[in-house]
């Protein structure tokens, strides 16, 4: 027998007016794995994402984090937890120093209490991390405002503000959405640096299969707010079902 | 067609860009560009007690009074630098003012015990009423925060308690205006200088990011409500000091410590003088106050000269008094002509 999942989530629904946004959603995650979640436009991905992570509280259902309940937990709990997510709609704070930006989450509990850090030493910390997620060094990038950066840079800074919360498990809102190929292209390594050398737990909401198919081991797809497949990248899209709602052309066109 | 044309070109002064880097302390010139203004500031405030002979018992009156609108426009400079926008400073004021007056009358307290007791108990009994309303935003907060002095008014009318309509009179006073006037500049010095480096301090961005941006402030580990209320405890401190310290003052507190005057004068003050500068809020009540003095010669014509003033600034410089002046200091402006541009 393994441990139990790092992450559970059993029979979550949660309505918006008379829409089931999400309906009885289960899953489970073993630390380290990774998991894509993918569906067409308004089949709950996101939602999915705000139930776990606390930004919204569900109808019923429960989410587990350890063994541990944490359903209708508050999001920065979550993040104490270690369970970091990224914005669909990027958000960083647009008057502030790209930089800077990130202070903000080495400022929280989490952080401080995992390896404390001063004043100052936090500037520092910010412009390594914008580093490792590909902000050229010695360019003047991390010191622009960051409403000035170009989008991709922006869902760079995205995944920086979680990488900083060290997380154990990062969820990223279709990140690549908005990005170049070779953009994504060099995405890809620090992906796999993430869950595989630091051992983190990577989801994934995605629209862009073929290049999520590349990170994750494991998918389930969504549609209306139901989970209509899971398994391997290659077994969900052998599912007659996924090809229907939501892959049809698709497929045909790459594979 | 060609269309020529010209714009504004705005640049560092050359010691500006000195002083930001190693020269500051390097040399003189540009030691003395970066603190003079501030000095000038300070020296002329600490001064202005000593000339009581020239200027008379009047206008150290209106000095105090200008000092306690800019404490209060300090305190609303605080709150709106956390996304807060508030329109009942005179919650604070009230609360501080009827404490001083309760503590005194009730405990027989000196004036130097119940100004800080009542400053600081104050600010904790005003971020416990504010509490619950934490999470809502924009005008809402700000409907609310208008409603609670009016509330406390009347509530203090309706029970007759703390003295009712007729209020708490025969207060001990502080010792003289010297010292008074020297307790309420510092504090407004203390309270410009201090809110300006704690917002520039890690927590003080904190503070910011929650007004830029409060869900991504969440989804970075942050609990926010408990930020914003630390953000008005503090910012409650420079009001409820104003009020106590006012309530000695005047030997008396009443219903008027809740009047509306508290609310929208710091308000204005910050409007005109510039927000989310400190310094701005200072100054706008160092003009709105004096001015308004000034105005009583013309009777009630002094209102409309007022509200006048007050467009006139609003419209005309909406970036404030203070910020202005900091960019003529900083930086000098020419016109270029600009590059053939082909509609």
């Amino acid at each position: 027998m393994r441990t139990d999942p790092i992450l559970r989530v059993c029979n979550l629904s949660k309505r918006f007016g008379g829409v089931n946004a999400v309906y009885d959603v289960s899953f489970y995650l073993y630390e380290g794995e990774t998991l894509g979640i993918i569906g067409p436009n308004g089949s709950g991905k996101s939602t999915l994402i705000n139930l776990i992570t606390g930004f919204v509280k569900p109808d019923s259902g429960k989410v587990y984090f350890r063994g541990r309940d944490i359903t209708g937990i508050t999001p920065d709990k979550a993040v104490s937890l270690g369970i970091a997510r990224s914005f669909q709609l990027v958000r960083p704070f647009y008057n502030m120093a790209v930089y800077k930006n990130l202070v903000i989450p080495l400022y929280s509990p989490r952080v401080r209490k995992l390896k404390g850090g001063k004043y100052g030493d936090r500037d520092e910390v910010a412009i390594h991390l914008l580093e490792e997620v590909g902000f050229e060094r010695d360019s003047q990038v991390p010191f622009k405002t960051a409403g000035t950066l170009p989008h991709g840079y922006m869902k760079r800074l995205e995944l920086a503000r979680c990488l900083s919360l060290q997380p154990e498990v990062v969820i990223l809102d279709e990140l690549f959405s908005g990005m170049s190929m070779s953009e994504i292209a060099s995405m890809l390594p620090l992906l796999e640096k993430i869950n595989r050398e630091e051992g983190r737990t990577l989801i994934m909401v995605e629209h862009r299969l073929r290049e999520l198919f590349r990170v994750v081991g494991k998918v389930i797809v969504l549609n209306f707010g139901m989970k209509i497949a899971e398994g391997t990248p290659a077994e969900v899209m052998e599912v007659e079902e996924v090809r229907k709602a939501y892959l049809g052309s698709e497929v045909e066109a790459g594979a | 067609m060609v269309k020529r044309g010209y714009r504004k070109e705005r640049l560092d002064r050359g010691i500006k860009a000195r002083s930001d880097d190693i020269f500051a302390i390097a040399s003189w010139r540009e030691t003395l560009y970066l603190i003079l203004p501030r000095a000038a500031v300070i020296v002329s405030l600490l001064a202005f007690p000593l000339l009581k002979d020239v200027l008379g018992h009047y206008w150290q009156n209106v000095m105090l009074i200008t000092c306690t609108i800019a404490l209060l426009a300090l305190s609303w400079d605080l709150l709106a630098s956390v996304g807060l926008v508030s329109l009942g400073q005179a919650l604070f004021f009230g609360v501080g003012a009827y404490l001083a007056g309760f503590l005194s009358r009730t405990f027989g307290w000196t004036p130097l015990l119940t100004i800080p007791a009542s400053t600081v108990a104050g600010a904790l009994l005003c971020t416990a009423i504010l509490f619950p309303v934490l999470r809502l935003r924009g005008i809402y907060f700000g409907l609310i925060t208008f409603a609670l002095p009016l509330l406390m008014m009347r509530m203090i009318e309706a029970t007759k308690i703390l003295g009712g309509t007729e209020g708490l009179s025969g207060l001990p006073p502080l010792p003289d205006i010297t010292f008074e006037l020297y307790l309420v500049i510092t504090a407004a010095l203390v309270c410009a200088f201090g809110f300006k480096r704690l917002m520039d301090t890690d927590y003080g961005l904190v503070l910011r990011a929650i007004r830029d941006n409060d869900r991504s402030v969440l989804a970075s580990g942050i609990n926010i409500q408990w930020y914003k209320a630390q953000a008005v405890f503090i910012a409650a401190l420079p009001g409820t000091f104003a009020g106590a310290f006012l309530t000695h003052h005047y030997q008396f507190v009443g219903m008027p410590a809740f009047a509306l005057d508290f609310s929208i004068l710091p308000l204005t003050s910050v409007v005109i003088g510039g927000a989310g500068t400190f310094a701005g809020a200072v100054l706008g009540a160092f003009i709105l106050v004096p001015l308004s003095e000034v105005l009583r010669a013309f009777g009630t014509l002094r209102v409309v000269i007022y509200c006048s003033f007050l467009i006139i600034f609003t419209i005309g410089l909406p970036e404030g008094i203070f910020r202005f002046i900091e960019r003529k200091y900083h930086q000098f402006e020419r016109v270029v002509p600009l590059e053939e541009v082909r509609a």
